[in-house]
């Protein structure tokens, strides 16, 4: 009987602990969702329900440039740098997982060293070299670093996928008749599909939620991402602040995210941990 | 259709260990070869090189009269077979088949054709359009043999295609395989490490060890006239009993008792004198229960005593074993086939004989028993070489390679390649 007070006490530990972590997260967001629904005289409105419903700040956002035009670039910037980062990171990850040539630890340790490298301190030279060469304000101005910086990611997820992907399949294929080439894109790329799904998934997670480089490296609706969007939100006069169109903005911004995750949660796990474990 | 010639081919790794050196090897057109050995003799490294699979350090590769050392797998026109099948698990049993024809332009109706009748060969048409993931291991055993078979290739190469397979399975199909064979009339080497499977496949067996060809002969050749303690003690199953031995005048002396020394046998032995150390070996099969043994049979060997220490009996014969003093015998090559199939205690003063017996015999376990050992059937060995002395050198056609013997290697696998090409040409059929 000992033993069973003691789980059903350590359950009830545990469940406690868990909700409170769980609040500690949620409460920021769900009170943001309920900023997002006040009407603005009720902002300041310490109740955690609004006392009356609206759309307003919706409608305010999704009806000017300013919040959509950053969407598209977001979405834009996001897929582009997606998708190149993908490409190459499966062909370097292939290298990687398959080839033995020389500076091949340099070049793991390098793009460990990039993942691993702190972007604020790269923000000012890199302004610096956009400005002049003229990429400043434009979407490549963007996804060159985000290509650069999800590479690594992407290269790490891959070669984990690829060296789960048996080299006599390979073999067969060069007896096939198949070229190198060949039987990399008709062989070895279907195969590691998956793997180039969750990759995809995660750059482009990183790509949509990147801030710093976005708010730096860009000045006007050209080029202004979502997030970075956000900080320049204006109120209806220069004395009033616009909490409730931020908070709106804020939760269009999440919802894709949530739904991604709910979806890929499986993919998402998988990716990260893909050839930990010899399965 | 082609003849494949490996001329003096050498293979080391960048790291320089030496995997294949010197092998030369006449593969005639539409015969079937089998390379047998222990794990990591280079077998499969030889077959790697036949295929394009890997690079060829020295010597030259010769398939159907062209040199192909520097042609890529695709242009070499021949089809392999791999251990884990390799089949393509995102492509059905159709696309998997016609995957070869598919990448070299053939048009689609001819594909089908091609598909389809290999399908009807193996027997897999109800399977073509599933994944191989839904085949069992049998099925997908066949549709790598069929992807093979549809190219209609100059070769087929097979790495140890049943080795994961269960055991019951693994006999029909090796029926099959040889069926398959000499249906198409193609040329096939055949990789295994199984001598059962070399024994019963091959038009000529290949026996490998260290990089080094051993020897190459028919399987009955290899049975009877082993060339050396390697393979004599790697074909063959229960494994000949090697016994430690000295040669006196007109006997070798051995721990079961002096065994007297017969024609040509004692012209070989007598020449090097007595006194001189020798493996004895001795086939199972050459030991019966003395009191089965007809009278006019008996005095062309030896009876001893032995404690019986397990029999088994399998209906159609009897196996018993015994412990015996063996002498030293003490030979790299016993060393290694210890290890490889895991007796590692051969070599020991004490080792353990198997005798296969009549299934009459009344022998049971734990009996002290009489038994009789045929002298005419052994063979004898130089500890040092382990060249097989009971040969001689009365230009028998079995070759040998020494290693670390007498003959250097390069030349007397050549010369056993030369010599085996114009002896075991495929039978006719």
């Amino acid at each position: 009987m000992a033993a069973v007070t003691t789980t059903s006490r350590q359950k009830l530990g545990w469940g406690a602990t868990n909700l409170v972590v769980i609040a500690l997260a949620l409460i920021p967001v769900l009170w943001l969702a309920s900023l997002s629904f006040k009407t603005p005289t009720a902002i300041l409105d310490p109740s955690f329900v609004p006392a009356q419903w609206t759309w307003g700040n919706y409608t305010q956002i999704l009806s000017t440039t300013q919040f959509i035009r950053p969407l598209i670039n977001s979405i834009g910037i996001g897929l582009i740098a997606t998708l190149i980062a993908v490409v190459l990171a499966s062909m370097a990850a292939y290298a990687v997982a398959r080839l033995r040539f020389p500076g091949k630890g340099v070049l793991i340790g390098m793009a460990l060293l990039i993942a691993m490298f702190p972007a604020i301190s790269l923000v000012t030279p890199m302004f610096s070299i956009e400005r002049a060469i003229g990429l400043f304000n434009t979407w490549p101005g963007l996804i060159i670093p985000y290509v650069a910086f999800g590479l690594p990611l992407g290269i790490y997820t891959l070669s984990a996928f690829f060296r789960e992907i048996p080299w006599e399949l390979e073999k067969a294929a060069k007896v096939d008749g198949a070229t190198p080439f060949q039987a990399f894109v008709k062989v070895i790329a279907p195969l590691a599909a998956p793997g180039m799904v969750t990759t995809a998934i995660l750059v482009f997670l990183f790509c949509w939620n990147e801030f710093l480089f976005a708010i730096s490296f860009t000045s006007t609706l050209a080029s202004r991402t979502a997030p970075a969007s956000l900080a320049y939100f204006s109120g209806s006069s220069q004395f009033t602040v616009p909490t409730g169109p931020i908070a709106a903005a804020a939760v269009v911004i999440t919802i894709p995210i949530v739904i991604f995750v709910l979806f890929f949660q499986r993919r998402i796990v998988a990716g990260l941990t893909a050839g930990a474990v010899k399965g | 259709m082609a003849e494949i010639v490996l001329d003096n081919i050498t293979k080391r790794f960048p790291d320089g260990a030496l995997a294949v050196n010197k092998i030369s090897l006449d593969i005639a057109d539409g015969e079937f070869v089998i390379l047998v050995g222990p794990s990591g003799c280079g077998k499969s490294t030889t077959l790697n090189m036949i295929a394009g699979l890997e690079d060829i350090t020295e010597g030259e590769l010769r398939i159907g009269g062209k040199v192909v050392n520097n042609k890529t797998p695709k242009d070499r026109d021949i089809a392999m077979v791999f251990q884990s099948y390799a089949l393509y698990p995102h492509m059905t049993v159709r696309e998997n088949m016609g995957f070869a024809l598919k990448l070299a332009k053939t048009p689609q109706n001819v594909i089908n054709e091609k598909v389809e009748e290999a399908a009807r060969i193996l027997d897999l048409t109800q399977h073509l359009d599933r994944r191989p993931a839904n085949l069992s291991g049998g099925q997908r055993q066949r549709v790598a043999m069929g992807r093979a078979i549809v190219r209609d290739p100059s070769a087929f190469l097979m790495d140890e295609p049943l080795s994961n397979l269960d055991a019951k399975l693994r006999v029909q199909m090796r029926t099959e395989v040889s069926r398959i064979q000499r249906r198409l009339g193609t040329t096939m080497v055949y990789v295994t490490h199984d001598q059962t499977e070399a024994m019963t496949l091959g038009d000529r067996v290949a026996v490998m060890r260290n990089g080094l060809l051993q020897q190459v002969a028919s399987p009955q050749e290899l049975y009877e006239r082993p060339a050396n303690l390697f393979v004599a003690g790697f074909i063959g199953s229960p494994a000949m009993n090697f016994l430690g031995g000295t040669v006196e005048e007109n006997a070798i002396r051995t721990g079961i008792g002096d065994i007297p020394l017969t024609g040509r046998l004692q012209q070989v032995l007598s020449r090097s004198g007595s006194g001189r150390d020798v493996i004895v070996g001795v086939r199972p099969e050459n030991f019966e229960d003395a009191s089965s043994v007809p009278a006019d049979v008996r005095p062309h060997g030896i009876t001893f005593q032995a404690s019986i220490d397990v029999l088994e009996s399998l209906g159609s014969e009897k196996y018993i074993y015994f412990t015996q003093e063996t002498g030293s015998v003490d030979a790299a090559e016993l060393t290694e086939l210890a290890r490889d199939s895991g007796r590692a205690d051969t070599g020991s003063g004490e080792a353990t004989v198997v005798a296969r017996l009549d299934p009459e015999t009344r022998i049971s376990e734990g009996d002290n028993a009489e038994l009789w050992v045929d002298g005419r059937a052994l063979h004898v060995f130089d500890p040092a070489t382990g060249q097989n002395l009971t040969l001689g050198d009365s230009g028998s056609p079995a070759s040998s390679a020494g290693p670390g013997g007498g003959a250097a290697p390069a030349q007397a696998d050549a010369g056993a390649a030369g010599q085996d090409t114009g002896s075991a040409a495929p039978p006719p059929r």
